[in-house]
């Protein structure tokens, strides 16, 4: 898993509104409007500046923002969870 | 059709066909002060049609039709006709309307702001507006009120204003003057009386307003006011809106704006008294 490599939608492909705990996005491929809290917003962010393997992706988590669980296991289970929701895909 | 009548509302123009003479009738006397449709052209068209020729005089039923329809709608006897015509026209809005987020609110305006109320049937949408109507607000709907994606405005829609049941008597006393449709009693939505909304509303009705609160009522409790998170607010009117989804990019820019710069407030309410106290209160510490 740690040698794959996520991407995020292309440039513009997603629309962010924080509202509180939760952020809105919309994912303008699909039409379709998620409801996220942290991690998967600023994995969104960091994958929107190009595509990355999950080791980079946790360093820069981890230099970036406070993550609560900081582990590649919680980030891996995270990853999941947007590519099933297909946000992200494995490139 | 036989008979028909075009009317406007707010910003969208309708135009009402009718085998039967009663329900139009009805239309052209309770909207009698209403404009017609821009350049005479409407927005919507409904139709209230008999299924078979004879279903026009034996047992009259009323099917609801137009430019959209729900297939399993079932037909209204004529005596509820009125009714029959309120939600077609609801219906066209409901699936057909995308120049405007659909918000299924009710609103009213003070100051060029409007302060808008959203909530399942029963909360007392139609009463707290007609309330607060009588207390000097702008009445601007009691179903809809519609978003402008472009400005980020609310339009009015006052429609006639629909009561249910008990809401009946309370807004009789509060707006005795008030011009009223026929009593239908016992229609699939309970006791039904429709209320013109008054000659400010109507006269008022193509100036939008600024939304500056959204509150979300429920009728029946202990006096209590408390603070709608975000993200709650947010995903109550997503559901609350009829044309979300169908807005798409535009939907969501104004919903998301709409909830950053408005208040969300949940208001519990034993009386329409306490309430409009309660309205007031939020109001003027804005």
């Amino acid at each position: 898993m740690s040698g794959t490599i996520f991407r995020g939608p292309l440039d513009g492909g997603l629309l962010i509104a924080p509202l509180d705990e939760f952020t809105a996005v919309y994912h303008r491929a699909s039409g379709i409007t998620h409801l996220l809290t942290e991690p998967a917003p600023q994995i969104l962010a960091v994958l929107g500046e190009g595509a990355s393997s999950l080791d980079v992706l946790l360093e820069r988590l981890g230099r970036d923002y406070d993550l609560d669980d900081g582990t590649p296991e919680a980030l891996a289970a995270r990853l999941e969870e947007l590519v099933e929701a297909g946000l992200i895909e494995r490139a | 059709m036989r008979y028909a009548f075009s009317v406007r509302i707010g910003p969208i123009g309708f135009r009402i066909g009718s085998d039967w003479r009663a329900p139009i009738a009805e239309l052209q006397s309770l909207y009698r002060d209403y404009p017609k449709p821009h350049d005479g052209v409407p927005d919507f068209t409904v139709r209230l049609f008999a299924r078979r020729p004879w279903r026009r005089l034996i047992r009259p039923s009323v099917e609801i039709g137009g430019d959209y329809m729900l297939p399993e709608a079932a037909p209204l006897p004529l005596r509820q006709g009125l009714l029959a015509a309120e939600m077609a026209m609801n219906l066209q809005m409901a699936l057909g309307a995308r120049r405007y987020l659909l918000l299924h609110a009710s609103a009213v305006e003070r100051d060029g702001r409007a302060l808008l109320m959203t909530g399942i049937s029963g909360a007392g949408k139609s009463t707290l507006a007609t309330l607060l109507a009588v207390k000097g607000w702008r009445f601007m709907g009691d179903e809809f009120a519609l978003l402008d994606p472009a400005t980020g405005l609310i339009h009015a829609f006052p429609r006639l204003i629909s009561l249910k049941n008990e809401a009946i008597a309370a807004a009789e006393a509060a707006w005795p003057t008030a011009r009223m449709g026929p009593l239908m009693p016992a229609t699939p939505k309970g006791d039904i009386r429709h209320m013109v909304p008054d000659a400010r509303a109507i006269a008022a009705m193509d100036v939008p307003a600024t939304p500056a609160l959204l509150v979300f009522p429920r009728y029946g409790f202990e006096a209590e006011t408390r603070p709608v998170p975000p993200a709650e607010a947010f995903v109550r009117m997503t559901q609350a809106s009829t044309n979300y989804v169908a807005l798409g990019e535009a939907g969501f820019r104004s919903l998301t704006g709409l909830i950053a710069d408005v208040p969300s407030v949940a208001i519990d309410y034993p009386d329409g008294a306490s309430a409009i106290e309660q309205v007031e209160a939020l109001w003027s510490a804005l």
